[in-house]
């Protein structure tokens, strides 16, 4: 199999993995889960520099989930990556759970940070990243902030100090799905990410959130940066791949019942025979 | 019981400088401790670790949540971050940072707050701490700190450094009153008897504990025998010491300089009403915004001198004997 197509079935695996995981839980943060399963496949389908067994390894690469309330797709992945038992998604968000709604580093291995509370993810990236530096290690330090998220003050306070303290190693991934809790980001209070962190002085591109090959290919050009962070906007679909929640204009949370995800990973099967894996029809 | 009267005497340096040169002997011993400041650093005296240790110095600018979340990403690798601002922003503008990037994913940060109370003074009420231990009493895990005088901020800061968790300190930057000789040993959680009587407790912190002092003197005059309590760790509380002088004097005086809803006060209140009800009287500040004034106007102003608690000690000796 192809590398690009090793990614292709692991995103459909996390997509699947996640989609039950929110069903045995009744419900949960299906929209932002799904929009950031392709740039999870491509981080734990090789480029992340890693050691499953061993999840504080320190020459690792690090990720920050900023939109902690996303927990369970990364739980997902990093099941897949044999972090821990697979059976554990059965448990998210149950009571007594090591896998709970929002990241908790004390809870889950591989879980590089506690989140939940927006904005703060970015400054906690910052600050591995500087301090890696300082212990003169090259290690790359991921964060993945959602493009509501942005709103929060405290990501322009990390904005500034990352390029003022040149972290380089740290690579933002915007996941631009566009909707937020109540609505549409560019209602609620919007404008162009790429404009923004350009402003502030970091190297920005834009990618196509579910062309694996290409949010690889930014990841790769990103890591050669001198000088700067990288913020990687990735133009994505709230909800995409869960097919009871594409057409749903509240996808951020939902109830999610037997029925929708045995439905849901059946469409993502018949995409994947189709290739129209992940979008459908839905662009 | 008798004792020598107490004598104020000024500190023989401003504590900001006792605790910086505390703070840079710790990291001479100690390569992980760093310094990170939010555009405060001539104001709370880190500038000569930033000379010494320029490598290992981050002035963030004024972006306290930030500085807060990095600290604790630091944290992460390693670091031990001491993270700096005026204790209003400490508390107030970092609390959420406080609690999630530090507290709940148990990382390893050192908070540092500033120009305590009435010794913000001319900077006024907008720069007044008198609700920060109040704010973040009631994060799980944080240990909360007053330190009296250089000797204890000199005693305390290694073993801050040195132990892992999230800790808040609170400091006046100007000299406060000597209490305490060099190589006196502190045990955090642990508050300091400075006087034995058994007519009540008086149970201060801070600037306070000089009144409480010299309160104890004035009521000693009077024939009430007093004892005094440096409660110097705000939390965990020296629950089992409390409870003791508590039981055996059969009436207690709080003395914070902060509001009594909040701090020490309401620690040692809720503490006592229920493991050893006794009358009790909090001297603090009345649940009142602070203003502009030189630090003594602002202490006679807001009720923290010892006449306040004499007042409150007869009042409390008096409940007691009904």
């Amino acid at each position: 199999m192809a590398q690009s197509d090793a990614i292709t079935r692991l995103s459909a695996d996390i997509r699947i993995q996640t989609i039950r995981a929110l069903e045995q839980a009744g419900f949960g943060h299906i929209g932002g889960c799904m929009s950031v399963a392709d740039t999870l496949a491509v981080l734990y389908g090789g480029e992340l520099n890693i050691r499953p067994e061993q999840p504080d390894w320190p020459e690792r690469d690090y990720l920050v989930m900023g939109k902690g309330h996303c927990g369970p797709v990364l739980y997902a992945a990093l099941a897949l990556k044999g972090y821990f038992p697979m059976d554990w998604l059965n448990t998210v968000n149950q009571p007594g759970t090591r896998l709970p709604s929002h990241c908790d580093r004390l809870k889950t291995p591989g879980i590089d940070m506690s989140t939940g509370s927006l904005g703060q993810g970015l400054s906690c990236a910052a600050g591995i990243a500087l301090g890696l530096r300082m212990q003169g290690r090259s290690n790359r330090v991921f964060c993945i902030v959602g493009d509501g998220e942005l709103q929060e003050g405290q990501i322009w306070e990390a904005a500034a100090a990352a390029e003022h303290l040149h972290l380089n190693r740290l690579i933002l991934l915007i996941d631009e799905n566009k909707r937020q809790l109540d609505g549409y980001v560019c209602d609620v209070c919007g404008g162009d990410p790429a404009e923004k962190f350009r402003a502030f002085g970091w190297n920005v591109v834009r990618v196509c959130g579910w062309d694996t090959d290409a949010i690889l290919h930014e990841i790769r050009a990103a890591t050669e940066q001198a000088g700067a962070p990288s913020a990687i906007v990735l133009e994505t679909v709230k909800g995409m791949g869960a097919s009871f929640a594409e057409h749903e204009r509240n996808n951020h949370y939902m109830v999610i019942t037997k029925e929708m995800a045995v439905e849901a990973v059946a469409e993502i099967h018949r995409r994947l025979s189709a290739g129209t894996y992940p979008a459908g029809e839905v662009v | 019981m008798t004792h020598d009267p107490f004598t104020p005497r000024p500190d023989e340096k401003d504590m900001r400088d006792a605790y910086c040169d505390a703070l840079i002997a710790a990291a001479e011993a100690d390569s992980r401790v760093i310094v990170i400041d939010c555009d405060l650093s001539n104001s709370l005296g880190t500038g000569r670790f930033h000379a010494r240790f320029p490598e290992r110095s981050f002035n963030l600018g004024i972006m306290e949540a930030n500085a807060c979340s990095m600290a604790a990403g630091l944290s992460l690798t390693g670091f031990v971050p001491f993270v700096h601002s005026f204790a209003v922003f400490t508390s107030r503008r970092m609390t959420d940072q406080i609690f999630l990037s530090c507290a709940y994913a148990g990382l390893n940060v050192k908070l540092i707050g500033g120009d305590a109370g009435v010794s913000a003074a001319v900077n006024g009420g907008t720069h007044m701490a008198f609700e920060d231990f109040g704010v973040l009493r009631s994060i799980v895990g944080l240990r909360l700190f007053e330190p009296t005088d250089n000797t204890m901020v000199r005693a305390l800061i290694p073993h801050i450094a040195s132990r892992y968790g999230v800790d808040y300190i609170r400091m006046p930057r100007r000299s406060v009153i000597k209490i305490y000789e060099p190589g006196e040993t502190f045990m955090p959680g642990e508050a300091k008897q400075l006087r034995e009587g058994e007519d009540v407790t008086l149970i201060a912190s801070g600037v306070m504990v000089s009144e409480a002092l010299i309160a104890a003197d004035l009521l000693e005059n009077e024939g009430v025998h007093a004892s005094v309590l440096d409660c110097f760790t705000i939390q965990p509380l020296d629950t089992a010491q409390i409870v003791e002088r508590a039981q055996q004097t059969g009436c207690v005086v709080t003395a914070e300089n902060h509001n009594i809803i909040g701090g020490l006060g309401s620690a040692v209140a809720e503490l006592l009403s229920e493991r050893a009800p006794v009358p009790l009287e909090r001297v603090g500040v009345k649940n009142v915004f602070g203003e502009v004034g030189p630090q003594a106007y602002l202490m006679d102003r807001f009720g923290l001198r010892a006449k306040d608690i004499c007042a409150a000690a007869h009042r409390v000796i008096e409940r007691k004997q009904r």
